[in-house]
């Protein structure tokens, strides 16, 4: 047996070692360098590292806020006002991006010449151009020159549009308005179930399935009743001196925001959309219309399912651009969470406590977005033995 | 026994009829024929509406009286030849680049310009446009210099690939030449008059900070997409930690923090200019990203390469360098280039720290009370800018993914 040692130079794990402390004390000596610079320079500055100035007073106003807030609440408070606004953008914008998103990229797909060649010229234009300058375009060219509140456009009969925002109607703030709310998620789960179990018996039995369809049919109609009357939808109205009064009320800043994050990022998800499916197999297309299904059913049962796989994980990436880019609202004064915090900083000085803060914040929201996008991206995979 | 051929019947014929095109393509069935009147009716309105406001309502005059604005910013006006120098250095070595990069040994001979032809219709028509734009003579000819520059680098870089074997690493000093080159044009100093970091706006501070973004988050990108691709499971963490904190988190506020971190957590008497406390924010958060396009370009290369390196006896660093680089560096280049696009983009991030490049001048612009509320016409013009720019590098990307045929070999 060949017992001759290697030399210790040209031993790989030898090597393996001495790199890795190597790394560990470079990033260490960097580390320290920044902190024992940052001791020195808050020392000189005189300030020390805490939260305490959360509980002082904020005295600035937030021009919207989901829960109320006063200039004379803490800067704990008023952190968390522009919080829940950057989760009102980022929820309603990821909504409705996936629509717009979906419908552009199945639009790539259309028969129609005319709708082929508008939709590649959205996704052309919106992204080739930076966000920031679409929010400001939409906030300063298209949300200013709109008519004034006095003037204001209105859109079948109850959508009114003007330069302070849009107001449309809404369900009222009710009891018997949420307690339809609930009925009316519980019958969207048990028409879902009706659903299924129709099918299933379709499948399984060939039998025709009537009784359900009745049932749905019924679930149909409880539905529609309440979702007209049950609500209790408000209007939104214009009183003398000008100002609107029930609806929803969206401010001009939030709907630039909204809509300037929804057409930037719905242009990167219809061109997810569109190659996830063209990455079906051109065999299914032919299989499914061979079986007679038509275009809504092919694309239904067939395409979108297969495509949903690949499109999943580009998705979550452009969900959480979406939550990142909605930091620059501020640049058009929408109070989000980053706009907030650097009045804050502005206000108070504490650099390293608020880019501390932001920083938390925008990492929790991208964890939990991604810890969602993985469990959903785990359903749809293809489920192997 | 009949003479009759049983060859198959031949296909139905193409109609390239108009009529029938219009049919198939408008009006196929009740649905699609509703649809193109409805959408055909709203668009013909749209651009009557827009087109009318663009010819009778919109006061273009704002762009004209500040074009030297939106291109240079505040550059002294004495020193402009410098700023077209940089121009002319940068779209020469562009060219270069583009010749030897669409240019693979395999298929040699094919097209020889280089271009394609829609690229060639394009410039054709960018510079029949700069003709006919209302410019004075010498700047128009300066543009078409420029374009000429480029189709003359571009077959420079043609020829080199075939006389000159280390033509790549020709061209990768090219480039740290004239990055410096173009550091030393904007800045002076060595014989040349001094222009204060202030005085770099507009599209020059824009297209700068891409470049030179790109150009340090390199080799940081680099170094954190080995660290997460390696075995060595302390570099691997540091590697991932790095990578997974910037990307998640939005770049402006990187930005911001780098604006107010850095004279923090640096010694108190260094004095940091903003124009490179931002080009540290965006390197930080741009390397995070090419570290990750790297990463997809180091997965793809077998791992029949690495054993066979190592079989050779090559040691870790040179199988590297000699095997492994070298094929993901080549598979990530449309990547890389995709990645360039946005963080041109994302530049115009830089407005709201406060530095004035092509999107922050177009606010200062708007801002002089001479113009005031032409927000429309100014963002639209900046937009255009933009578009012209990222299309222009996102279809060269797409050109080479065919050339280079990722995931083809």
């Amino acid at each position: 047996m060949n017992t001759a040692k290697i030399p210790l130079w040209r031993d790989d794990r030898f090597w393996k070692i001495v790199f890795q402390i190597l790394a560990v004390i470079v990033v260490i000596a960097i580390a320290d360098f920044f902190l024992f610079n940052l001791r020195l320079n808050m020392a000189r500055r005189g300030s020390i590292f805490s939260f305490d100035f959360l509980s002082s007073q904020a005295s600035f106003d937030i021009g919207e806020a989901l829960i109320s807030y006063r200039s004379s609440d803490a800067y704990g408070k008023a952190f968390l006002v522009g919080l829940f606004n950057s989760l009102k953008v980022m929820i309603v914008g990821m909504i409705l991006t996936t629509g717009l998103g979906i419908a552009a990229g199945i639009a790539r797909f259309s028969n129609n010449w005319l709708i082929r060649q508008i939709v590649t010229l959205y996704v052309d234009l919106f992204r080739n151009t930076p966000i920031l300058l679409q929010l400001l375009f939409w906030y300063f060219a298209v949300f200013t020159n709109l008519p004034k509140v006095e003037d204001r456009m209105l859109i079948f009969g109850s959508l009114y549009i003007s330069n302070r925002g849009i107001a449309m109607p809404w369900i009222g703030n009710s009891t018997v308005a949420w307690l339809s709310l609930l009925g009316l998620v519980g019958l969207a789960i048990a028409a879902f179930l009706a659903w299924q179990q129709r099918t299933k018996i379709i499948v399984e039995q060939g039998a025709s399935g009537q009784n359900l369809l009745f049932v749905l049919l019924g679930v149909g109609a409880t539905a529609l009743v309440l979702l007209v009357f049950g609500l209790q939808w408000t209007f939104p109205v214009i009183d003398d001196q000008g100002a609107t009064n029930g609806g929803l009320r969206l401010t001009a800043e939030y709907c630039s925001v909204l809509l300037g994050l929804v057409f930037y990022t719905g242009a990167f998800v219809s061109e997810i959309v569109r190659s996830g499916i063209q990455s079906v197999a051109k065999g299914q297309w032919e299989a499914a219309k061979a079986l007679g299904l038509n275009s809504g059913l092919l694309m239904r049962l067939v395409i979108f399912p297969q495509a949903l796989r690949v499109m999943i994980p580009p998705l979550t990436s452009e969900y959480l651009n979406l939550c990142k880019n909605s930091s620059l609202a501020i640049v058009i004064a929408y109070p989000d969470v980053y706009a907030v915090s650097s009045t804050i900083l502005n206000q108070t000085g504490r650099a390293i406590e608020v880019v501390l803060m932001i920083m938390a914040t925008y990492l929790i929201i991208n964890l939990l977005i991604s810890i969602f996008m993985n469990l959903l991206n785990s359903s749809v995979q293809i489920k192997e033995r | 026994m009949t003479n009759q051929s049983v060859l198959p019947e031949s296909p139905p014929s193409v109609t390239t009829d108009v009529v029938a095109w219009v049919k198939k393509n408008l009006f196929d069935g009740w649905f699609n024929s509703l649809l193109t009147v409805g959408i055909g009716f709203a668009l013909i309105k749209f651009l009557l509406s827009f087109g009318e406001w663009v010819t009778t309502k919109a006061r273009w005059d704002v762009i004209p009286a500040n074009l030297p604005l939106f291109m240079v910013g505040r550059f002294p006006a004495s020193q402009y030849w410098r700023a077209w120098l940089i121009a002319a250095l940068l779209v020469s070595v562009g060219g270069l680049t583009w010749g030897m990069l669409t240019l693979s040994k395999e298929v040699e001979g094919n097209h020889q310009i280089g271009f394609s032809r829609n690229t060639l219709i394009g410039i054709g028509i960018l510079a029949f446009a700069i003709v006919l734009l209302p410019l004075p003579t010498p700047n128009k000819a300066m543009i078409l210099g420029i374009l000429s520059l480029a189709l003359g680098g571009c077959f420079l870089g043609r020829l080199g690939v075939r006389k000159i074997p280390i033509i790549g690493g020709v061209v990768a000093g090219a480039w740290v030449v004239s990055l410096i080159l173009v550091l030393w044009l904007l800045a002076g100093g060595f014989g040349l008059e001094t222009v204060g970091t202030d005085l770099w706006n507009g599209l020059l501070l824009t297209i700068f900070m891409a470049l030179i973004s790109i150009g340090l988050s390199f080799p940081l990108g680099m170094i954190f997409a080995l660290g997460r691709q390696s075995s060595l499971p302390i570099v691997k963490f540091f590697s991932v930690t790095y990578i997974e904190f910037f990307r998640g988190l939005p770049l402006v506020g990187i930005l911001f923090a780098a604006q107010v971190m850095l004279p923090l957590i640096l010694p108190g008497d260094w004095r940091i200019d903003r124009v490179v406390r931002a080009i540290a924010g965006l390197t930080i958060f741009t390397s995070a990203y090419l570290a990750e396009a790297i990463r997809g370009g180091l997965q793809s290369i077998p791992k029949g390469q690495i054993e066979a390196a190592s079989a050779l006896g090559l040691n870790t660093p040179l199988s590297l360098y000699l095997i492994v680089m070298p094929q993901a560096l080549r598979a990530v280049i449309p990547a890389m280039m995709n990645l360039f696009l946005s963080l041109f983009k994302d530049t115009s991030l830089l407005a709201v720290v406060g530095l004035v490049e092509l999107t922050g001048i177009s606010r200062n612009i708007l801002a002089n009370p001479n113009f005031l509320g032409r927000f429309a016409e100014v963002y639209l013009f900046v937009a255009t800018i933009y578009l012209i720019c990222c299309s222009a590098m996102s279809q060269a990307s797409k050109q080479l993914e065919a050339n280079l045929g990722v995931g083809k070999r």
